[in-house]
């Protein structure tokens, strides 16, 4: 349920962003997630649904992209993906690794319409269709 | 048009987390992060962890709860000083809820606060509160699968707590089974078996404590 209040943090900093390029319409959000936070897309998708009306992004995208996790050996220095469990080296079968990916929360970009945009889609007489 | 923005969703958390961290190298204080389900015994561990160390430093404990300051009054009860956190339903405490509870505190006057998280395995463990470790306690009612329903709490936590070890005997709980899927999760961390109530194997979790603490004292004082 906390992705509630990640959403919150996604909307905010988007919203700042937009509002400084001045934006009319925010029209996708992208963000990285870590395959080892406890974060589940259904309920980001959710909540994004439920907080982004009456904002910039209301009618947009949220595209999360998912990393996997990553750790390097602390023995022989080997860097291997694994899941959740059994963090092991897989050459040297040493268990004293470092987590060097897999717990990202990030926000890449956004995807804005400007001023500007809206005259040129007037001019191209509405064809505004997603590239 | 895109805009590049590249940065942590939980930035504000984040800053204000390092903030609260400054304060708390600042003033020499170690605190820990306490995280645990509802009904685990995190207050019956914190008042047990109060008893072993009181003599030796200076304790405080932040409460966090959905409402209520039950837990606060009964710490307060010990001549400990105790701020409570209410969330208002939030499933987590986060680092701007920890600063204005430290606000409510001397800090000069401390050598160890105890934070209490919300009852909950999942949700305090994506927020940084400032904290020098975050330590988890699982209990045996609970059983010895938990970590592989709740695998992230058992990964970040620099120790786990098994509490209620008294009750081993009317539990089904297989402590080897338990024993290996935490290690393969957290390779190093320690588990202490402990009776908080009843005061057994406390001493062992409270020397890593104190060890821990005593550690990070002379990591400051080396600069």
């Amino acid at each position: 349920m906390h992705e509630m209040g990640i959403v919150q943090g996604i909307l905010a900093a988007s919203i700042e962003a937009a509002e400084k390029a001045g934006a009319t319409r925010i029209k996708e959000i992208k963000i990285t997630i870590g395959e080892l936070t406890e974060i589940q897309e259904f309920a980001l998708q959710f909540a994004f649904e439920s907080l982004s009306p009456d904002t910039l992004a209301e009618g947009g995208r949220l595209t999360v992209s998912h990393l996997g996790a990553k750790s390097r050996c602390g023995q022989c220095g080997t860097e291997f993906e694994h899941g959740r469990f059994e963090i092991i080296c897989p050459k040297c079968e040493n268990f004293l690794c470092e987590l060097i990916r897999g717990r990202e929360m990030n926000i890449d970009a956004i995807d804005i319409d400007t001023p500007e945009d809206a005259s040129e889609d007037a001019t191209a007489h509405g064809d505004a269709a997603d590239e | 048009m895109e805009i590049d923005i590249s940065r942590p969703i939980l930035d504000r958390n984040e800053r204000l987390a390092a903030e609260n961290r400054e304060r708390f190298v600042e003033n020499d204080v170690f605190v820990l992060d306490l995280m645990a389900s509802p009904g685990a015994g995190k207050t019956s561990t914190i008042l047990a962890t109060i008893a072993a160390l009181r003599e030796r430093y200076r304790i405080a404990v932040i409460e966090g709860d959905i409402a209520s300051s039950v837990d606060a009054e009964k710490i307060s009860a010990h001549g400990i000083p105790a701020v409570q956190i209410n969330t208002g339903g939030a499933c987590h405490l986060e680092s701007d809820m920890i600063q204005r509870a430290i606000n409510a505190l001397d800090l000069t006057e401390l050598d160890l606060i105890i934070i209490e998280n919300v009852g909950n395995l999942v949700c305090p463990t994506e927020f940084y509160l400032g904290e020098d470790a975050k330590v988890m306690i699982l209990s045996v009612p609970e059983g010895h699968d938990k970590p592989y329903k709740y695998p992230n709490i058992f990964a970040l936590a620099e120790a786990v707590i098994l509490n209620k070890y008294d009750t081993m005997s009317v539990f089904d709980f297989n402590e080897d089974e338990f024993r290996g899927v935490v290690k393969s999760l957290n390779p190093g961390t320690p588990i202490f078996p402990i009776s908080a109530t009843k005061g057994l194997g406390v001493d062992e979790w409270a020397e890593w404590l104190a060890g821990r603490i005593e550690a990070a004292k002379a990591a400051r004082a080396a600069g």
